[in-house]
């Protein structure tokens, strides 16, 4: 079962880096989300490293929705999807492995650049440290939450819109949580653990409901 | 009529619009029942001729 | 009894009998609810005659939390017993609770001007309607895009359920960063303190409009029973014209002679 495991995530990995992936595309959008903020606001640097933990927060749950509409439609097209279902592993296993390989090229680059981004909205050394922390453990929230979506609109051709609808309501408790928490390095009236905390059970919760559901959506749209 | 103060405007307003969202609910409930009635009875009664080729 | 109450066939005939008295007994409790609370509540000390925005409020929030409530139940229903009443419910559920959930937050943001002295406040209570809102705005999103209705009821049962779940979630968190933006506690309504003049006015406006949302619901979930028969005929009826058709072909196709097909 992890031998399986383990070879879905290295086809995912695979086919993620070759030409029409969406591993560099995500990290690109990111940048583009943070290099147009300035021109909104002003390139007033107090206010941009007083929000900046905020803007890089919300550059990421945009970017996670990036190729998040092909994380199981490519599959239900080829028709790999049903051989993953008809397989002695449980789909659920098949499921985790797909969403971790789309958080390995996704959310970890994110949170890995983040400190690089920060300069740009001029985050000093603590501040750039909390919120790329907070990413690396809020992201994979994203992507359970988003996987969710990604199983219910497989079928759905053009589904990416929709997806959009259906995952970000049910982002808000981690997108305030990882905000609250990079804000609170900075100084505050919270203590960084509390919400980092929340954020980490968070990310346990989204990982257990959205493998179970993704993979009954997947189950029951034959 | 009683003196609703200086706020009548809202008061009323809202009364208004939440009259308008349940009205239209419930006509468009009506619209909706009385379609698929016809269409049942259409199809119940045999295709109606124009669909006939 | 549950099962005979269940079954399509079974439920137009109750639900066709019950619903005259039931709209009709709604009617009578909103015309109730309404002369109570415009002529037998007093204005409020503190609010005036605003406070009587609150009388639409109040059950319409009650509304829009109950219909999810519902739908999360039928959700189970589809996915357990998949049974087709199950799906029937949910799908009527979901546009009765977001106009419910509509009417609350215009009514709350009418009443926020004249009280907070704008439309909008990012208050915990208003702010968990919007997401309640957005979220009833995605599963009839989902419910329209796909044609198959009981692939679309399972579909929709499984985003009705991870809402569910994610809900209390949602209300914890938006409780957490609204104490934390505003340490300035606001005005709040409700509570043990409502004076009895005031809460019966507000419980029998919460029970007709619950009383309406109901018979909304019945009247809407016979519709849709209607909607899927009118679907079976009419795939029934094309598969009849296509196998005349085929028919047709072949019996043209077998009158040529062998060798002039060839």
């Amino acid at each position: 079962m992890i031998g399986a495991i383990r070879a879905l995530v290295a086809r995912d990995l695979v086919l993620a880096a070759r030409v029409g992936g969406s591993g560099a595309l995500s990290l690109v959008f990111f940048l583009m989300i943070v290099a147009l903020v300035p021109f909104a606001l002003g390139p007033d640097l107090n206010l941009l490293s007083r929000i900046g933990p905020a803007i890089l927060w919300l550059a990421a749950v945009l970017a996670t929705l990036i190729g998040l509409d092909r994380l199981f439609q490519a599959d239900e097209e080829d028709g790999s999807l049903d051989l993953m279902a008809g397989a002695p592993v449980p789909l659920e296993c098949m499921v985790l492995a797909k969403v971790t390989a789309h958080w390995l090229t996704t959310g970890l680059p994110l949170a890995l650049a983040s400190p690089l981004f920060g300069l740009l909205v001029a985050l000093d050394g603590t501040a750039m440290a909390g919120t790329a922390l907070t990413l690396l453990v809020g992201t994979p929230a994203l992507t359970f939450v988003g996987a969710v979506g990604a199983a219910l609109t497989a079928s759905i051709r053009r589904g990416g819109l929709i997806l959009a609808v259906l995952v970000l309501p049910l982002m808000i408790p981690t997108l305030i949580f990882g905000v609250s928490a990079a804000q609170s390095v900075a100084g505050g009236t919270v203590p960084f653990g509390t919400p980092l905390m929340i954020l980490g059970g968070l990310s346990l919760i989204a990982a257990v409901v959205g493998t179970v559901a993704a993979a009954a959506a997947l189950r029951w749209s034959e | 009529m009683i003196d609703l103060g200086p706020h009548g405007g809202y008061i009323l307003g809202s009364y208004a619009f939440t009259a308008l969202v349940l009205c239209g609910l419930i006509l468009n409930a009506i619209r909706d029942q009385r379609a698929q009635k016809r269409a049942l009875a259409d199809l119940q009664a045999g295709a109606p001729a124009g669909d006939r080729p | 009894m549950w099962t005979r109450l269940a079954n399509p066939g079974h439920f137009m005939r109750w639900s066709g009998a019950l619903l005259p008295w039931l709209a009709g007994l709604s009617a009578a409790g909103v015309a109730l609810g309404l002369y109570l609370s415009w002529f037998v509540a007093p204005p409020d000390y503190q609010q005036g005659e605003t406070v009587r925005i609150m009388f639409i409020h109040v059950p319409a929030a009650w509304l829009g939390v109950f219909f999810y409530g519902s739908m999360a139940l039928s959700a189970i229903g589809t996915l357990v017993w998949r049974h087709p009443l199950a799906d029937v419910a949910q799908r009527a559920a979901a546009p009765i609770g977001a106009a419910f959930t509509l009417i609350c937050l215009v009514t709350g943001s009418l009443w926020g001007k004249p009280m907070w002295g704008t439309y909008w406040v990012w208050d915990a209570r208003l702010t968990s309607m919007l997401i309640l809102f957005l979220i009833y705005c995605g599963i009839m999103a989902l419910w329209r895009t796909m044609e198959d209705p009981n692939r679309a009821a399972r579909a929709v049962a499984i985003l009705t359920l991870v809402g569910a779940i994610n809900l209390p979630i949602i209300k914890f968190s938006v409780n957490w960063w609204s104490t934390l933006h505003q340490p300035a506690s606001i005005l709040r309504m409700g509570g043990s303190t409502i004076d009895p003049s005031m809460l019966y006015p507000l419980l029998t406006m919460i029970g007709a409009a619950t009383l309406t949302g109901l018979s909304l619901h019945l009247y809407t979930m016979r519709t849709e029973i209607l909607r899927r028969r009118v679907r079976t005929l009419t795939i029934r009826e094309a598969e009849r014209l296509d196998a005349g058709a085929v028919g047709l072909a072949q019996a043209r196709a077998d009158a040529v002679p062998l060798g002039q097909a060839l």
